[in-house]
């Protein structure tokens, strides 16, 4: 790993650190609600027409599937990776 | 060889699988528009400027796998880059939390009409499983993320290939992806919920506050992170840049 790939892991580390302490009273919430909230101010009677057919039932099913996900994820990049490695050193 | 197409294939599939659910499960999905949150009408019309794209790109997309399958197991990497990058909610400088979108890799590495339909897929399984996005919302958040942002990606970097460092054009292309993704998010919701007082351009200014500006810290992680892959790519000087046409891969 050189240098210049250390350094823009580090500046991708730094920017989402750095947020965190710039707003030390948020919960950095997902930005998604408010836009629901600018919605029904400009259009207070909008009703939505159609429902999800189906949402995770809560916050530990939802970070169980987060941290598959980012495992299986990283995995595959990893497999990829490593193949073409062996391939080119073999 | 017909076992190892297979094998191919595999991982294709399970790379989408992952990838749907990498974007489905990233809960500030902010540039996709809620299930019903778009009027009937809007939600044809995005839906007809989107079906042209998912023609045209399926075509482009079954004539890569077949006319190049060794590019297939690359495909399903670029699946996952998009997958983890999806499941990153990163803090941004407003207070607010947002993710990546990944498509920018896809669009430099294959094209944007083959980024159209993964990205729609990505979509699709997301509203279906995750109750994130839509299906009466498919065609607007198609547009916003499997189409536009793509195209600009291609747009960005076929215009700075060979003009700057690969490195500047590749991070160029994934963060103006990134960002013109949520810029017409903002433009689809001001088009629906124009302002009662200042009309479609005061509408636009409060969805654009919300969205842009909290992106654009992670648009420069976006295009950082698309870079490192890249140069990975080339450090391995992998066969497969050179079928897809990008050159100068330095060993």
């Amino acid at each position: 790993m050189n240098t210049k790939t250390i350094l823009l892991i580090l500046a991708v580390i730094l920017l989402a650190v750095v947020p965190l302490f710039l707003n030390p009273g948020s919960e950095f919430g997902g930005a998604d609600g408010e836009a629901e909230g600018v919605i029904l101010a400009v259009a207070p009677d909008y009703q939505p027409w159609f429902q999800p057919l189906w949402s995770p039932p809560g916050g530990e099913t939802e970070s169980l599937l987060f941290a598959l996900q980012a495992a299986l994820g990283a995995g595959l990049i990893g497999y990829y990776f490593g193949l073409k490695r062996g391939a080119k050193t073999a | 060889m017909k076992r190892k197409n297979l094998f191919n294939a595999l991982w294709l599939v399970l790379a989408l699988v992952l990838m749907n659910l990498g974007v489905a499960y990233a809960k500030p999905a902010q540039m996709h528009i809620m299930e019903g949150f778009l009027p009937v009408g809007w939600a044809i019309f995005w839906f007809v400027v989107a079906i042209p794209f998912w023609v045209l790109g399926f075509r482009r997309l079954r004539r890569t796998v077949t006319e190049k399958p060794e590019t297939r197991l690359l495909l399903g990497m670029t699946g996952a880059f998009a997958f983890i990058l999806s499941a990153l909610k990163i803090p941004s400088v407003t207070g607010s939390s947002s993710h990546p979108t990944g498509t920018g890799l896809g669009a430099i590495l294959f094209g944007p009409l083959e980024m159209s339909i993964l990205g729609t897929i990505v979509l699709l399984f997301q509203a279906i499983l995750l109750a994130h996005g839509g299906l009466t919302t498919l065609g607007a958040n198609a547009f916003s993320m499997a189409i536009a942002g793509p195209l600009v990606a291609f747009g960005v970097w076929k215009l700075l290939k060979g003009r700057t460092s690969d490195s500047v054009a590749v991070f160029s292309a994934a963060a103006l992806a990134n960002l013109v993704t949520y810029v017409v998010t903002s433009v689809q919701l001001a088009l629906a919920y124009p302002d009662p007082v200042g009309g479609f351009i005061a509408s636009f200014l409060k969805f654009g506050a919300i969205f842009a500006v909290t992106q654009v810290p992670l648009a420069i992680s976006e295009g950082i992170l698309t870079v490192l892959v890249v140069n990975a790519l080339k450090g391995l000087n992998v066969p497969e840049l050179k079928t897809l046409g990008i050159q100068g891969a330095k060993s």
